[in-house]
């Protein structure tokens, strides 16, 4: 574990002062993720760079297969075997954790994740606690032997502290006397968290199993379990792609409101064009497991770089008057992950493919516009 | 809303194989699996020497009995006492007694030597029922009177153990063969029927399976064994044990077939024959039955085992089939006492063949299970 | 769950008598069993007392009945504990069988117990560790013993511990406890015994569940509530535990019921004869045997009471353990 106490950038700021959301959270520069299976090694993610900003929302986007939900697994330690992190760093400005509901810039410590043993006690600590993460079934993603309120009691008893109560908080929070919830406390915290998800009748629902609620509502429930512990960062992977489009709406202005009150940095991945403009800030698009383009929502989508964007944009259907043109598709097909095509990946089906360049050279990554990168010939030199 | 994305067809190398019928599909997959294919050549080595040829590699005749009583197993020698090597031989045995423990026991006698050779002339026989011959597969060129070969041992009765061994595979392992054979078409039938119609009939061959599983199976095999006359002739029990053992054991698979029949008779293949007025028994037979084959096969054939182990297990006990019928089963029943266990400890040799015959079964089975179902390989 | 409940005991109730009709019709089923060479007998010698003593039989079976009331009669008196007599023994059944009863339950609940608690340990081991070493040898060892019978294992034993150790592995207690009255020495010498018997029925049954519960818990393992739970920042200890295996373990108690008991009983008995224990097992094949068919219709009845109540025990354990049957 590497943990450099480091100057925070805001000491001058007033303690107690709202935090700035602008500060970093998370960097990840040039992440490298393999899976070394029979037959050859999947570069499922490579060369990914990009921040996340406390309270901000980057929308993550690509096709399946792209390396998206490995880079969500990748931030939390969590990918699965024989997937491996075999190069870059994700930095995580991590603060102590305090009384109260919100995290003060008063110290922050630099931590690579990477370094961090996968099963230990500091990933451990982070998992939930600070980087928590909802997952695209929700049907499946709560064990069916235990109560909406058994799952949050889990995650509140692990991770949320409270100061020893014969101390005034501020005192508790000079000689760190933390005690975790009690029993009670943590019962009161899951109905309170199922009532700011929107579950009607909380209190009963509470100890309702998850065969007894429809999917949306564990949805909810699973957002409240992410969100019981106050956590830094919600990792979303496709949290609506398994639920009704009417519902899909309900989640997504549940997870809205309450990052708003929060301050709290959402990592939203998805491969719904519609969605992600509704939620993030800043984006993400992944071609098997390349970063292609990177962009503030706006600008990505009037003014998108990569070929790819581009062409993603445009098989997306649209209100308006009819133009006579048929729905865009992109040509070609995925490529095999194990034989991935010389140069630029997308060059077997790129719409402005250069022979002779496209094909041998591996593009750079380089600004396209102001705060506008892309990953492309087209944007070279 | 969603992204469009590109039809994903399959890598060239896996349409090939998709082209294939199923039962090729299944034969490539079988035939990855080491382990399957090793159970199913030693099953096909195991069903020949004892099933068809017990005469030829058996060194004497099933019933063929001498004076040498209880003699140990005979060790082959390639050294004689005057540390000559040469090719290999036994020595003659002599009955002596042993004044200390008070017991028979044979010794060896240096003075007489017979070469063990490879297909020697011995008891007659009829090769698989009607070729008179009289090669043995190996054996020892004396006078019976005078000398025996007894690898594994002599019974009792002076009988060679090695050969009653392999003349009781023969009806150990055409038990679990028939047994499961009768088995599968009792349950399968009933399963099917079971599954197409529902309703009442359904009902009613679901409870009666229940009904037969709620018994412990092997006292209830005992039990009604015991009930066979005992005035019956050999063949006679035989076969009622072999039906008893059938009858007891078609629940489980019929239950499986009728799982799989509900699924199937919705499909469109099914429909579209009732459609067109096929008969309910060309639907069942034609259709349905066919798709439930590959399990079928999977389940009987980890079944047979049991059987094998039942026909043993009531054999054993004197339930099952009597002298003068020879099977593992008989045989284990002069070998598990503790006293033969002290004084003939080489009557145990029965249980080698079962517990190999088991586990080849047990390993075809789990080779054939993979091959079916591509999801259960892991 | 009271309905639940109620069906399944309900269901047990009605099996029992199913299974106590067929287990009549088995005790009639022999030509020339017991009773009828008696009376035979008795009428070759056709003097006074012999024709008191028929009479005595018939009055006692009710030999000229039909055969419904010949049924009802005997399934009245078992209700009132009267078993028949054994004519091998010429005492009653329940006299004969009185103590041995208690053994086979404590060998059966002992081969469980050893079961489970072998075979769950292993499967979960075997499946956290997949490929490793040891998952390996796990899985060549429960193999073997998936097709290792118990009563075949028990005569391997046996002559390991007679040709090899000289030792004695048959009988439950030793000799000199074998008359005396309880003690805590008695039961400590019961214990000492009892592991092998309970160990070499298990063998079978722990083949088979070490490879179920491994394959059920890499099924659940990939689950996504599992992944959820590590999410959560759990330990890998507690989300192996208290998620997966949690789940993956609710078709071992359907599997208990309805198989690994079955087997443990049938197992058990075969142990048991050669190893010369005082439980059902040895009394009924002698009793088949010798068509002593009251004897071995009552040991078949206790032995079907014994699997009816380990399903319904499965029954509810999974009820207990698994909230959607529990409120269905």
């Amino acid at each position: 574990m590497q943990t450099n106490p480091s100057p925070t950038p805001t000491a001058e700021a007033p303690a107690g002062a709202a935090p700035d959301s602008r500060e970093t959270l998370i960097e990840v520069r040039d992440l490298k993720v393999e899976f070394n299976i029979r037959g050859g090694v999947v570069k499922a993610v490579d060369g990914l760079t990009f921040d996340i900003k406390r309270g901000q929302t980057m929308g993550i986007i690509g096709e399946s297969g792209c390396g998206k939900s490995v880079t969500a697994r990748a931030i939390l330690r969590m990918i699965p075997r024989p997937g491996k992190i075999t190069g870059g760093n994700i930095i995580y400005h991590r603060r102590r954790r305090l009384a109260g509901h919100q995290t003060a810039p008063a110290e922050t410590n630099i931590i690579d994740l990477t370094t961090l043993d996968p099963d230990g006690e500091t990933i451990r600590q982070i998992r939930g606690g600070e980087i928590a993460m909802i997952f695209q079934e929700p049907m499946s993603s709560l064990t069916p032997v235990y109560t909406a309120g058994t799952h949050i009691n889990e995650a509140v008893t692990l991770h949320r502290l409270l100061p020893i109560k014969t101390l005034g908080d501020q005192m508790a929070d000079k000689i760190m006397q933390y005690r975790h919830v009690t029993r009670e406390e943590a019962r009161e915290i899951a109905v309170q968290m199922l009532r700011r998800v929107g579950i009607p009748r909380p209190e009963q629902r509470v100890d309702s199993y998850p065969h007894q609620l429809s999917g949306g509502q564990r949805q909810r429930v699973m957002i409240a379990i992410a969100l019981s512990t106050e956590p830094a960062m919600l990792i979303a992977d496709e949290p609506t792609t398994a639920l009704d489009v009417s519902i899909e709406a309900q989640i997504l202005d549940i997870m809205r409101e309450l990052q708003q009150t929060a301050n709290m940095a959402i990592m939203f991945i998805t491969h719904n064009l519609g969605v992600i403009a509704s939620m993030a800030d800043e984006i993400v698009v992944m071609y098997m497991g390349k970063q292609v383009e990177r962009a503030k929502v706006v600008d990505l989508f009037y003014n998108p770089k990569h070929p790819y964007t581009k062409a993603l944009l445009q098989s997306v259907p649209k209100l308006g008057p009819r133009t006579g043109q048929r729905l865009a598709s992109i040509e070609g097909m995925v490529p095999d992950p194990l034989r991935l095509p010389t140069g630029c990946v997308f060059h077997p089906r790129c719409p402005a493919f250069m022979p002779g360049k496209c094909d041998q050279t591996i593009p750079r990554w380089v600004e396209a516009g102001p705060d506008h990168w892309a990953r492309c010939l087209l944007y070279e030199e | 809303m969603a992204v469009a994305s590109a039809p994903s067809a399959l890598p060239l190398g896996k349409k090939k194989e998709f082209s294939q019928s199923y039962w090729s599909l299944v034969w490539y997959r079988f035939k990855k699996n080491k382990l399957g294919v090793l159970g199913g050549i030693f099953l096909i080595a195991l069903y020949f020497l004892f099933v068809a040829v017990p005469e030829f590699v058996s060194p004497y005749a099933l019933e063929n009995r001498s004076n040498f009583v209880e003699a140990p197993p005979t060790p082959i020698r390639f050294v004689d006492q005057n540390g000559q090597f040469q090719a290999p031989f036994v020595y003659g045995l002599d009955r002596k007694i042993d004044q200390v423990k008070r017991l028979r026991t044979w010794v060896e006698d240096p003075q007489r030597k017979y070469p063990v050779k490879l297909f020697v002339q011995g008891d007659p026989y009829l090769l698989f029922g009607f070729i008179p011959a009289n090669l043995h597969l190996f054996g020892i060129d004396a006078d019976q009177r005078e000398a025996r070969l007894f690898i594994m041992g002599s019974d009792a009765l002076g009988r060679d153990f090695f050969t009653r061994i392999m003349y009781g595979g023969r009806l150990s392992l055409m038990v679990g063969l028939i047994g499961q054979f009768l088995t599968l078409i009792l349950g399968a039938t009933l399963g099917v029927i079971s599954g197409y119609y529902g309703g009442a009939t359904d009902m009613f061959v679901q409870r009666f399976t229940e009904f037969l599983a709620a018994f412990p199976n092997i006292p209830l095999f005992m039990a009604l064994s015991a009930a066979i006359p005992p005035f019956w002739s050999p063949i006679s029990v035989y076969f009622m044990l072999t039906l008893i053992l059938a009858f007891l054991g078609w629940g489980g698979l019929a239950r499986q077939v009728r799982g799989l029949v509900l699924s199937l008779r919705e499909r469109e293949y099914a429909l579209a024959a009732r459609s067109f007025g096929a008969k309910d028994s060309r639907i069942m037979f034609r259709h349905l039955l066919p798709g439930t084959m590959s399990h079928v096969i999977v389940i009987a054939t980890l079944s047979i085992p049991g059987m094998i182990l039942a026909e043993t297990a009531l054999s054993w006990l004197g339930l099952g089939l009597r002298p003068p019928l020879t099977s593992w089963g008989t045989l284990l029943q002069d070998a598990a006492t503790v006293r033969a266990i002290r004084f003939t400890p080489w009557l145990l040799w029965t249980v080698p063949p079962i517990l190999f015959t088991v586990m080849t079964y047990n390993l075809l089975g789990d080779g054939l299970r993979d091959a079916l179902d591509p999801y259960s390989g892991r | 769950m009271v309905n639940y409940l109620i069906r399944r005991v309900g269901y047990a109730l009605i099996m029992v008598v199913l299974v106590s009709f067929v287990s009549f019709v088995i005790i009639e089923l022999p030509p020339g069993d017991y009773l009828t060479q008696r009376v035979q007998q008795l009428r070759a010698r056709g003097d006074r007392s012999a024709e008191q003593q028929v009479e005595m039989l018939r009055a006692r079976y009710g030999l000229d009945k039909p055969f419904l009331e010949r049924y009802f009669n005997w399934a009245g008196n078992f209700l009132r504990g009267d078993f028949g007599e054994s004519f091998e023994f010429e005492r009653p059944v329940s006299e004969i069988l009185g103590a041995r009863l208690g053994y086979t339950v404590i060998l059966a609940i002992a081969t469980t117990v050893l079961t489970w608690a072998l075979a769950i340990p292993l499967g979960v081991y075997s499946a956290v560790k997949q490929y490793s070493p040891g998952d390996q040898i796990i899985s060549v060892v429960s193999f073997i013993g998936l097709g290792m019978p118990g009563f075949l294992l028990a005569l391997i034993i046996m002559y390991f511990a007679i040709i090899v150790f000289n030792l004695e592995v048959t009988g439950l207690f030793s000799p000199q406890f074998q008359d005396a009255p309880w003690s805590f020495a008695k039961v400590m010498d019961l214990l000492g015994h009892l592991w092998i018997p309970a160990l070499i029925s298990a063998v079978t049954g722990i083949g088979g569940l070490v490879r179920i519960m491994r394959g059920n818990l890499l099924d659940t393992l990939g689950q996504p509530f599992v992944e959820a739970a590590r999410a959560r920042g759990l330990k890998n200890r507690t989300v192996t535990w208290k998620h997966a295996v949690r789940i993956a373990i609710n078709p071992l108690i359907t599997i208990l019921g309805s198989d690994v008991f079955p087997s443990i009983i049938v197992g058990s008995s075969l142990v048991a004869i050669v190893l010369n224990l005082p439980t059902i097992g040895p009394v009924f094949v002698d009793s088949l045997r010798k068509l002593d068919m009251y004897l071995a219709g009552t040991c078949i009845v206790f032995l079907t009471i014994m699997l009816l109540v380990g399903n319904l025990v499965a029954d509810l354990l999974l009820a207990w353990v698994d909230p959607r049957i529990r409120l269905e």
